[in-house]
């Protein structure tokens, strides 16, 4: 994806001001930062299925818990697990379960999708909800944050907060410019002629399905890297993450930041977060009122989302849309 | 379990479903006939049940408030058809489900707003509230009442759709809108009528629920999630569908307690991906 | 041409200053300390929307009605009160609780409902000196339990304490077998233990245990079981809206009358006008009955009704003994609540005498030591039968502080 150059000079400076934060902010604003953070990453993944595969995931949420849920088996109670080990298993296992739902799911089309992969989620859901050894409903415990070290010799202490904030800053920048880079290649080519037209893509000689699923894995895979951060962040993890809900909002934040254009989740995931806190204040008993008029709102008036406006400024600039 | 706790069971089962393919109905009609996700669904049903306590409250008789709420469901329904969601029907699916979520956040609230998050109760009539001796127990009269009204609901739709003017001209619409505009068939005034009944089935579900399930803040999640689960597995847009989708949905899940406690929440999610394998369209839809 | 780079400008100024306010807001200083005029600051996590909001507002305001009536200070000092919606939410509870203790940096933080909720609380509590967490509702025997800690309290009940009396209380009845049935998450499952446990020790023994998903309500089959299996008695627990149904099922599916139900109270608390005819005679068992017969709960319920319009529950209760246990401790230390350490030694001591639930005492493990009430519903309402159990302490099993 080529950006135009106010845009490219907004984006870094929103990089350029999130590496700064942690000089300035408290450690309590951080955290928040640190989970905005985390739901963009989130939210890119769902945005590689619904804004350039055509596909709306419901169920997207699953694979954020599910990742979560392994992290949490994973780490003892007296210390931390091995981020070689820890890391690797849960983005393997998240694939995995990517694999198997999608494949399933990539069969159907339309709203029988949305569904089946709904059905998915949920079957997630009631599973950790009903095991009583992962805790059931009142969740699991991820006591430690993994521990990145070689042998003895420890590269990054991550509970330190300033070093995880960096740790999570980074992954986000490597997320984005992987999916940027994947979009860029002839693979992203075919994903998006699904998108615009599956049966014309199908008539030039691709095997639909077969992408679709692939890039069903991958955003399935990145949303388990976004829930191996969350595990560690918050250090627990409960169905509620797994929740349709949750999917809800991730649809809601790829929207309200625009889809199709990988950075509109990001500002979505923030704009969602200090709207929440923003509502939260106005009403604080019936917020919620607040938050449903909020979402028919921009689907009302604001489809293109966040990421719209700024493109809105970059046409008007005269380059070429 | 021996033979007499089958079969109650499998009663069970199928008064459950009886009270699953009311509340899916609605939605399926709406669903298939417009092409409309409406998340919402669970929120009308409670709603309906609201009302009817609210109604019950004022002229203490079910009956009465029954009659008098469904015309309220059905102007309800209208308006927010009007006001919400015939601006996407030519738009994404994605924009329906997110709409139709708004809509649930606020109508949820406008509920605590207006009712509080007390439960309430409206008692069964007393002519309905009997128990009839069967095997070890007894089954209530009001459930083999309300497992009636939903036979009656259903011949009704079967008729309507399938041998009445109103229910040609919502097919047609179904099936090609523009054509059926072309024709002259004035479509958005179909698709009006359709929501609304679609809202006031999925009210009147509530209603009629109320004595049985008691009524309180949130009653409608559980249902919009199962509702959408009986019509998937039974093809969108066909009532038939909608009916053997949800006696499937009934005595699966009433077995599925017995005999799978362990796993019973997840049989029907289990269930619907199997049909979906079979048959990615449902077992009564049209294949894409 | 300019009108356009004007208002590209604009953005980016706007979005520099968006994010300049964020990070100055956070050098605004969270409360301005004076001496010892300076306020006490109280955070509350506790459910104010949802299906649970009830059970936030009913504590929140018996707390505050309880330090009203004190003058609205704490040892000579005002108080800030600071209120975060759980949104009964796990997932966001490390955030809230984060907000509550690094944000606004409270000096006791009075919370949750939900369990789960808890558990998260107290593992960020468990490592940390400050502030005082109190619970006034989670009954998660972990808190008390393997979870306990210094700084943690609190003030309603462990799962443990309200079933356990009502198992004996079946076996004292007569019953051999029972089958236990609620919903499967760690109320229920503790709570069917406790009752399980008190059972056998009148050589009762439960010849099934029936866990229905959270929240699901759909009885039918579970019901056709139960008749199908014949225990003597069934023990369950349900509450709110679930309990309703249940007990109106119950009633219709013929088994009230063969097969008696028992269970804590939290089966029939509040639901007695809803469940009507389903709710009467059934005996249960808990820390409160709203017709105790003592000064202070006459004057707590007239109070709580002038103030609030509609009589307290339970949870009110809880919330109005946690305003003593705060005020009590504020002034036992003369107002210097940050002296953390004399606090929670004060508080580990307390009694509480003028509780409208009948007086009771801070255990080891920090949880109340109390009495648990024989109630049986009658015309609509709880009847006081007697005291089941008296001073009865949880065993607070892997608390490391006993």
């Amino acid at each position: 994806m080529t950006h135009s150059r106010p845009l490219l000079i907004f984006l870094l400076m929103a990089l350029a001001a999130l590496a700064a934060f942690p000089l300035i902010g408290e450690e309590f604003y951080q955290g928040l930062v640190i989970r905005l953070m985390i739901m963009g990453i989130f939210a890119m993944s769902l945005d590689l299925l619904i804004g350039f595969t055509g596909l709306v995931s419901f169920g997207h949420a699953a694979f954020f818990g599910l990742s979560g849920y392994l992290l949490a088996i994973l780490t003892p109670e007296y210390g931390p697990v091995s981020i070689w080990i820890a890391l690797p298993f849960c983005l393997a296992g998240t694939a995995l379960a990517a694999l198997v739902i999608g494949w399933f799911s990539v069969r159907t089309s339309g709203i029988y999708f949305i569904m089946i992969t709904l059905a998915f989620a949920q079957m997630f859901y009631y599973y950790f909800n009903e095991n009583q050894d992962l805790g059931g409903s009142d969740g699991i415990f991820i006591f430690f944050k993994p521990s990145v070290a070689i042998g003895d010799f420890q590269l990054l202490d991550l509970s330190n907060h300033n070093t995880f904030y960096y740790f999570v800053l980074v992954s986000l920048v490597i997320s984005y410019l992987l999916l940027s880079n994947i979009l860029k290649a002839p693979f992203g080519q075919v994903i998006r002629g699904i998108q615009a037209n599956e049966a014309r893509t199908l008539a030039l000689g691709f095997n639909t399905r077969k992408y679709k699923l692939v890039s069903f894995v991958i955003a399935g895979t990145l949303a388990g890297f976004a829930g191996f951060l969350e595990a560690s962040h918050g250090g627990i993890m409960s169905p509620a993450h797994l929740g349709w809900h949750e999917s809800g909002i991730a649809m809601m934040i790829v929207i309200l930041g625009g889809m199709g254009t990988l950075y509109g989740p990001v500002l979505g995931a923030f704009a969602m977060g200090f709207l929440q806190d923003y509502f939260q204040e106005l009403w604080s008993d019936h917020w919620l009122l607040l938050m449903g008029a909020f979402v028919i709102a921009v689907v009302l008036f604001l489809p293109n989302g966040i990421a719209g406006l700024v493109a809105q400024l970059r046409r008007s600039k005269g380059d070429a849309p | 379990m021996d033979f007499v706790t089958f079969l109650i069971q499998v009663l069970n089962g199928v008064q459950y479903g009886f009270t699953l393919f009311l509340v899916a109905s609605g939605l399926t009609l709406i669903f298939g006939i417009m092409g409309i996700i409406n998340l919402a669904h669970g929120a009308f049903y409670m709603i309906g049940a609201y009302i009817c306590f609210w109604l019950f409250g004022i002229t203490d008789s079910l009956l009465i408030a029954i009659m008098a709420g469904i015309p309220i469901m059905f102007v309800f329904g209208y308006a927010i058809e009007r006001l919400a969601i015939s601006v996407l029907y030519k738009r994404d699916h994605l924009y329906q489900v997110l709409m139709t979520y708004g809509l649930i956040l606020i109508l949820n609230e406008m509920q605590k707003i207006l009712w509080g998050s007390d439960f309430y109760s409206v008692p069964i009539p007393e002519v309905l509230s009997g128990s009839i001796p069967m095997g070890n127990q007894e089954y209530p009269v009001y459930r083999l009442f309300v497992s009636l009204v939903c036979m009656v609901v259903a011949a009704g739709m079967y008729v309507v759709i399938g041998k009445t003017k109103l229910g040609m001209m919502i097919r047609a619409g179904a099936s090609n809108r523009e054509m059926a505009q072309a024709l002259g068939i004035n479509i958005s005034r179909v698709f009006a009528v359709v929501f609304s009944l679609g809202a006031a089935l999925a009210g009147f579900s509530g209603m009629i629920d109320a004595p049985l399930s008691s009524v309180y803040p949130g009653m409608g999640n559980y249902i919009l999630i199962i509702s959408f689960v009986v019509i998937v597995i039974g093809g969108i847009g066909s009532v038939k569908g909608a009916f053997v989708g949800a006696m499937l949905v009934g005595l699966a899940d009433t077995f599925g307690k017995v005999l799978v406690p362990e796993f019973s929440s997840m049989v029907i999610y289990a269930l619907m991906a199997l049909v979906l394998l079979w048959r990615p369209q449902g077992l009564f839809g049209r294949a894409t | 041409m300019s009108k356009n780079n004007k208002s590209r400008r604009n953005f980016i100024a706007g979005a520099a200053a968006t994010t300049g306010l964020v990070a100055a807001s956070s050098f605004i200083p969270s409360r301005f300390a004076i001496g010892a005029t300076a306020p006490i600051k109280i955070g509350i996590l506790l459910p104010y929307s949802g299906t649970y909001a009830m059970l936030g507002n009913s504590i929140t305001n018996a707390m505050k009605m309880r330090i009203e009536q004190a003058g609205g200070r704490m040892g000579g000092r005002p108080i800030d009160y600071v209120a975060v919606d759980s949104e009964m939410s796990v997932p966001k509870a490390p955030q809230n609780t984060n907000k509550l203790i690094l944000k606004e940096k409270v000096d006791f933080l009075v919370g949750p409902v939900h369990s789960g909720i808890a558990a998260a609380m107290a593992k960020i509590m468990g490592q940390r000196k400050t502030p005082i967490m109190i619970v006034p509702n989670a009954g998660s025997n972990a808190v008390t339990g393997p979870l306990c800690a210094p700084n943690i309290f609190r003030t309603s009940f462990s799962n443990w304490q309200p079933a356990y009396p009502g198992g004996v209380l079946m076996g004292k009845e007569g019953h051999k077998t029972c089958v236990t049935i609620s919903w499967k998450y760690g109320a229920g499952i503790q709570m069917m233990a406790a009752g399980r446990d008190g059972f056998a020790t009148t050589g009762g023994k439960s010849v099934k245990d029936i866990l229905l998903p959270f929240p699901n309500v759909e009885f039918q089959a579970h019901l056709s079981e139960i008749a199908a299996l014949k225990p003597d008695c069934v023990f369950a627990f349900f509450s709110g809206g679930g309990a309703t149904k249940f007990l109106k099922d119950y009633e219709a599916a013929g088994l009230k009358d063969k097969i008696p139900l028992y269970g804590p109270g939290f089966l029939t608390e509040g639901v007695e006008k809803a469940a009507g005819s389903a709710a009467d005679g059934i005996k249960t068992t808990l820390h409160y009955a709203s017709n105790l017969d003592n000064r202070e709960n006459h004057k707590f319920r007239a109070d709580y009704e002038a103030a609030f319009g509609s009589g307290p529950n339970v949870f009110s209760v809880q919330g109005y003994d946690t305003g003593s246990l705060l005020l009590q401790a504020a002034a036992a230390v003369g107002g210097d609540v940050e002296a953390t350490a004399d606090v929670i030694s004060v508080m580990e001591t307390s009694k509480v005498p003028d509780s409208p639930r009948g007086p009771w005492a801070m255990s080891k493990a920090h949880n109340p030591i109390q009495n648990i009430y024989l109630r049986q519903v009658a015309d609509g309402q709880q009847k006081l039968l007697g005291i089941a159990a008296e001073a009865l302490e949880d065993p607070a099993a892997g608390c490391k502080m006993t």
